[in-house]
């Protein structure tokens, strides 16, 4: 960082005051860092889980993977890797579970999850109150970007990598799965690859985001810009630009207001993401005022 | 392994047979005992009262059901294009309408292949075929329901499947379209393909189809389309009981082994299917 630092564009970062704790301290270098990995990975997931209509599902699952890293915190007390492990093994059965449910009985995929995951959050209830202390448990809840430590990052940073790959391979089946799941089935045998892969990858960037943001607002980096762009644009690769982008700015903005305003970062960053939502709402082209506007002229033909 | 097919060896490779099929839900059967066999290159109307089971065998020939009982031959192997009754497409998915047929060269492309310029041009010959050229870049959300219909014909076009099945295709689409789109199923016959068809209009079907098969759960009548679709064949299928009978006693005609399913796992099909089937049936 010393070698960065020495840069002209460094100096004036540092010297600028709104920009400067940016650089000046390191515990804003790494939050900025975390929250770019996360909105690079957990927005386009995000996309896709509004276009599987899952969206409300995010939060379902944000709730399964709690048991998980309680357990884990239980077991090893505040270790990155034993909370990470559990999340992810407690989300991953879920999501397995449920699909096995709503892909082989009557029972559609929201009741399936829904079962499963009250399930799951059950038992992390009971466990926290039978040997938990609540007040740790808060960190799990609502996250620690201000103390991300290196591997904190380094996790943040390999799941990002994960998810962006695994978008790139499965961009092509999950777009059918979402469109037309019928005949992916009728196609390809890719249909349960990319529901699963998909379920794989909505858990691991609730994991990541528990460490950043904790486990309830992770649903609100993937949900919020991916509902805001779809108010501005109309095609998918679009909206996964304007959604990563979304997310990024949020992600820097509401870091700094939080810094700048003493505010707790987490709320300050969804709450960012919430009010481009509301204003997109309103000002939007596909927004809740799309037909109330007369046109000024309509076309020929 | 695969070696370049012609249109005769693709559709003339084995005939699609059922063996006293029979299949339902709950074991109470939807298509009972019924056997007969399709000719490739036929072009079929598939007709009967609601509840008659069609789209229960239409499930069946794309491998979605296995039978309770008997078999179903001359399939494994073999690449299907099915259009079902309610097709789950989403429309409000943000796509164009280019991207979306061009879906249909998925076993030209996979998952992963590149779209090059040939499929492109492939895919902008289907939509000139099915009259949709200028609608390429249009998003789904903005088709009408005979535009969205006419766009997944060109999605089957570009399928280029030995066998096509449509479950009531035209149901919501006028008079031009439907003219359109049944020239069409003739030239994918005359190309070979084998075509299946579920159908209400019998004007349309004696018109258009040279077979008709005439299904009230059970087999009432399979042939040419004029001796099949006579008063006396329309009013046994019309006899037909439609709700089940939970107390129905079990059908003694039913054999008391397992049924043969039949597989799509077999990547090529050879001439010995039905022999290879059958044996494998028998105890």
């Amino acid at each position: 960082m010393s070698e960065l630092a020495a840069s002209p564009f460094m100096a004036w970062l540092l010297a600028n005051p709104l920009l400067g704790p940016l650089v000046e301290f390191g515990f804003m270098r790494s939050a900025l860092i975390g929250c770019v990995a996360l909105s690079l990975s957990a927005a386009p997931v995000g996309v896709f889980l509004m276009l599987r209509r899952m969206s409300l599902m995010g939060d379902a699952m944000a709730h399964a993977i709690l048991p998980g890293a309680a357990i884990g915190y239980l077991v090893a007390g505040l270790s990155l890797t034993a909370m990470t492990i559990g999340g992810v093994f407690a989300g991953l059965a879920v999501a397995v579970g449920s699909g096995l449910v709503s892909r082989n009985t009557v029972l559609r995929e929201d009741t399936s999850l829904a079962a499963f995951y009250l399930l799951s959050l059950a038992l992390g209830v009971l466990i926290v109150s039978v040997r938990g202390n609540s007040v740790d448990l808060l960190h799990v809840l609502f996250g620690t970007v201000l103390a991300l430590d290196d591997s904190a990052l380094l996790l943040l940073g390999g799941i990002c990598a994960v998810t962006l790959t695994a978008l790139a391979l499965l961009y092509r089946p999950l777009v059918l799965e979402c469109m037309d799941p019928g005949f992916l089935r009728q196609v390809s045998r890719w249909s349960p690859v990319a529901h699963y892969g998909f379920l794989g990858l909505l858990v691991i960037n609730l994991v990541a985001g528990f460490h950043a943001l904790g486990t309830l607002m992770a649903v609100g980096i993937m949900v919020l810009p991916a509902a805001t762009a779809r108010f501005w644009v109309r095609r998918l690769g679009p909206l996964l630009l304007l959604a990563t982008g979304l997310a990024l700015a949020a992600s820097l903005i509401g870091l700094l207001l939080s810094y700048h305003a003493d505010l707790p970062t987490s709320p300050t960053i969804v709450l960012t993401l919430g009010a481009s939502y509301l204003l997109s709402l309103l000002f939007a082209p596909h927004g809740a005022l799309r037909n109330r506007r007369p046109a000024a002229s309509h076309l020929q033909a | 392994m695969k070696k370049p097919q012609t249109l005769q060896t693709r559709g003339g490779t084995a005939a699609i047979e059922l063996r006293n099929l029979t299949l339902g839900y709950e074991r109470h059967p939807a298509v009972h005992h019924v056997s007969l066999r399709i000719e490739p290159g036929s072009l079929v109307a598939l007709v009967g009262p609601n509840g008659a089971g069609k789209s229960t065998l239409i499930k069946a020939l794309v491998g979605e059901l296995h039978p309770l009982s008997g078999d179903l031959i001359g399939l494994s192997g073999k690449r299907i294009a099915w259009l079902p009754q309610h097709n789950g497409l989403d429309p409000s998915f943000p796509m164009d309408v280019h991207s979306m047929v061009c879906m249909g060269l998925w076993h030209r492309v996979g998952a992963l292949g590149r779209f090059t310029a040939e499929h492109r041009n492939l895919c902008d010959q289907a939509l000139a075929a099915v009259g949709l050229t200028g609608f390429e870049s249009r998003g789904l959300d903005t088709l009408s329901g005979g535009q969205l219909q006419r766009a997944l014909f060109a999605r089957l076009i570009l399928q280029d499947a030995p066998v096509v099945l449509l479950d009531e295709p035209f149901a919501a689409v006028d008079n031009r379209t439907s003219a359109d789109l049944l020239n069409l199923l003739h030239q994918w016959q005359a190309q070979g393909k084998t075509v299946i068809v579920v159908l209400h209009d019998l004007a349309q079907i004696r018109e258009h189809f040279p077979l008709t098969l005439l299904l009230a759960r059970e087999l009432v009548a399979f042939g040419p389309t004029a001796e099949v679709l006579t008063e006396a064949n329309w009013a046994r299928a019309q006899r037909m009981r439609e709700p089940f009978d939970d107390h129905a006693p079990a059908c003694e005609a039913s054999p008391a082994a397992p049924a043969q399913m039949h597989e799509h796992s077999h990547e090529h099909t050879h001439p010995q299917t039905h022999k290879h089937a059958t044996s494998e049936a028998l105890p």
